[in-house]
């Protein structure tokens, strides 16, 4: 149930995202989902991508520092009070969220949030027994 | 084993009756053969009759690398050209270089001296060294393989540069032992592993590594990454070259001093008052057997301690510390002096961090400013931002503790910091003062 995800270190300098984004593209590789932490000093670029290991191989050939790091993705109901549904779940089992990012699925019906949990194996049984949808990682990989 | 077992074990009182002979030899002969040092001598007020004692050679003027510029190109050679057999030059980053001269004897001592330290390193003539010191004006490469073939090693002339045919030959040749500087070793066994070549399984088993400041800690590390005993070798090519002081295998504490060819003395850099034996200072070399190109109390501006205690390896020559540094590498920010070499122990006692930093000296307003810029390696990467905040705040921490210096550290990505094939470029310094 868990997602990979890759992430890549950037320092703030012009040209920084797009080489990442050019090596990704020379191979062939279709990003799911991003999100750009940043500092006034550098960077992390977060990624979904359809192939987690030709990724890392052709960014770490261009000299990035790439990390792997599991995150869940959840299905949230695109209506009022959707998120808040599962945050309000999570804040009362005590586990916390480092950081979280949303994206659409193709069809609009639904948003898909990328969540980092502190514990990431609690957060998914507790979503799973709460009826909330949480996605394989083929499913993400490939929506 | 010991190379000259006559003269590296000799009595202390016997290693300073032989010091004071070839002293008393040479400072007659530069008085009589080179002006500047008539010169100098004569405006000290002092003959070379006044040399009776080890004692009486701080009544003579130092000489300092200005003095060796200002006699652009053989004006400080004792001997006429018709005896010089070679020519070496520094790298002169600013301005004309310094010129080095040798007689066909000084080059044999040279590779004695050589020898020597080879064997102080374990060698002997079943070994095969890889010397990647550069060959050319820089001592380094040919000092180096002279000494091996002295030996009867076999060399491979490498010299530097060409990273994948180093990488080739250390796999195919086999040698058991690399010559280099330490970053230029560590340089290569990183180029090795991106190669995918198991660098550990080399039949490498030391390395003779010099010719710029490093710290304990990268030794450490040059002995993980490739499974050798790396050791300390320092020279210059005013005094000589490399050889002129070795680290031995069996003590691995301090580099013994070839103080049948040398006297050294440590000094306060500010003041040139002779320091105490054991006390840190700047280092001053004479030369006791050099022909072509003598040199009297020459100021290194090494930084380091003596240590006259025989070593457990039995030879008698005075040690001296590991370089801490070079008082013109010396920073001064706000006061606070720091050595490259400071800071680089700071970072390599951070488990994951690489010792690939670059020091930016800077002046905001009447203040000094000190940016550490550090590669990011997978090993300290996180995907959150607190985590590589906290990274900094530790390595901001670690060194205003051992330092007291406020320094701003500044992550940048991995393989950017220039990679010198030879010296490491540590300090951008941009002060205008």
């Amino acid at each position: 149930m868990k997602v990979e995800q890759i992430s890549i270190f950037l320092e703030n300098k012009p040209g920084g995202l797009s080489s990442v984004t050019r090596a990704l593209s020379d191979a062939k590789i279709n990003i799911r989902a991003l999100s750009l932490a940043d500092t006034s000093d550098f960077g992390i670029l977060r990624l979904i991508v359809d192939d987690v290991a030709t990724a890392k191989e052709v960014l770490n050939d261009q000299g990035f520092a790439v990390g792997k790091t599991h995150v869940v993705a959840v299905e949230v109901p695109d209506r009022p009070g959707g998120l808040n549904s599962i945050l309000e779940l999570l804040t009362g089992k005590g586990i916390n969220v480092e950081y979280m990012y949303a994206f659409v699925e193709r069809s609009g019906e639904n948003a898909v949030i990328i969540f980092r949990f502190d514990s990431t194996d609690e957060a998914i049984e507790a979503l799973q027994q709460n009826g909330f949808k949480v996605l394989k990682g083929e499913q993400v990989y490939g929506l | 084993m010991i190379y000259n077992e006559e003269f590296e074990t000799l009595p202390r009182e016997a290693i300073e009756a032989l010091q004071l002979k070839r002293l008393q030899q040479v400072v007659g002969r530069v008085y009589h053969t080179v002006g500047f040092y008539r010169k100098a001598f004569d405006s000290a007020g002092v003959t070379p009759d006044d040399i009776r004692s080890l004692d009486d050679l701080k009544r003579l003027p130092f000489t300092c690398k200005q003095d060796l510029r200002d006699n652009y190109p053989f004006g400080l050679f004792s001997v006429p050209m018709s005896s010089i057999v070679r020519l070496h030059a520094s790298s002169g980053t600013t301005g004309k270089p310094t010129v080095v001269g040798y007689t066909q004897r000084d080059v044999e001592t040279w590779a004695t001296l050589m020898a020597r330290s080879f064997v102080s390193a374990g060698l002997n003539k079943n070994d095969i060294i890889h010397n990647a010191y550069g060959y050319g004006l820089f001592t380094g490469g040919l000092g180096a393989h002279y000494g091996a073939e002295k030996l009867g090693a076999s060399v491979i002339p490498m010299s530097g540069g060409s990273t994948k045919k180093q990488i080739m030959l250390l796999q195919d040749f086999g040698p058991t032992a690399i010559c280099c500087t330490p970053s230029y070793l560590l340089f290569l066994a990183e180029a090795g592993k991106e190669m995918g070549v198991d660098m550990k399984s080399l039949r490498l088993r030391v390395g003779i590594l010099g010719a710029e400041p490093w710290s304990g800690r990268m030794r450490e590390q040059i002995e993980r990454e490739l499974d050798i005993t790396a050791l300390d070798i320092y020279g210059l090519s005013e005094i000589m070259g490399p050889g002129v002081a070795m680290e031995c295998i069996e003590g691995r504490n301090g580099l013994h001093i070839n103080e049948d060819h040398f006297i050294v003395e440590t000094i306060d850099s500010a003041t040139g008052e002779v320091l105490p034996c054991g006390t840190p200072g700047e280092l001053v070399f004479t030369t006791l057997t050099k022909e072509a190109f003598p040199l009297i109390r020459y100021r290194t501006k090494d930084i380091s301690r003596l240590m006259p205690q025989v070593c457990k390896c039995g030879r008698t020559f005075a040690r001296m510390e590991r370089i801490s540094g070079r008082s013109d590498d010396m920073l001064i920010i706000r006061g606070v002096n720091v050595f490259p070499s400071q800071i680089e122990s700071v970072l390599l006692g951070i488990d994951g961090l690489e010792p690939h930093y670059l020091l930016i000296v800077d002046r905001d307003g009447s203040l000094d400013t000190l940016e550490v810029q550090v590669e990011v390696s997978e090993k300290i990467f996180s995907d959150e931002i607190r985590e590589l905040q906290n990274m900094e705040k530790r390595i901001t921490k670690d060194i205003k503790d051992y330092l007291g210096v406020t320094a701003k550290v500044k992550l940048v990505e991995p393989n950017t910091l220039e990679r010198i094939e030879g010296k490491a470029q540590r300090v951008l310094d941009k002060r205008n003062i």
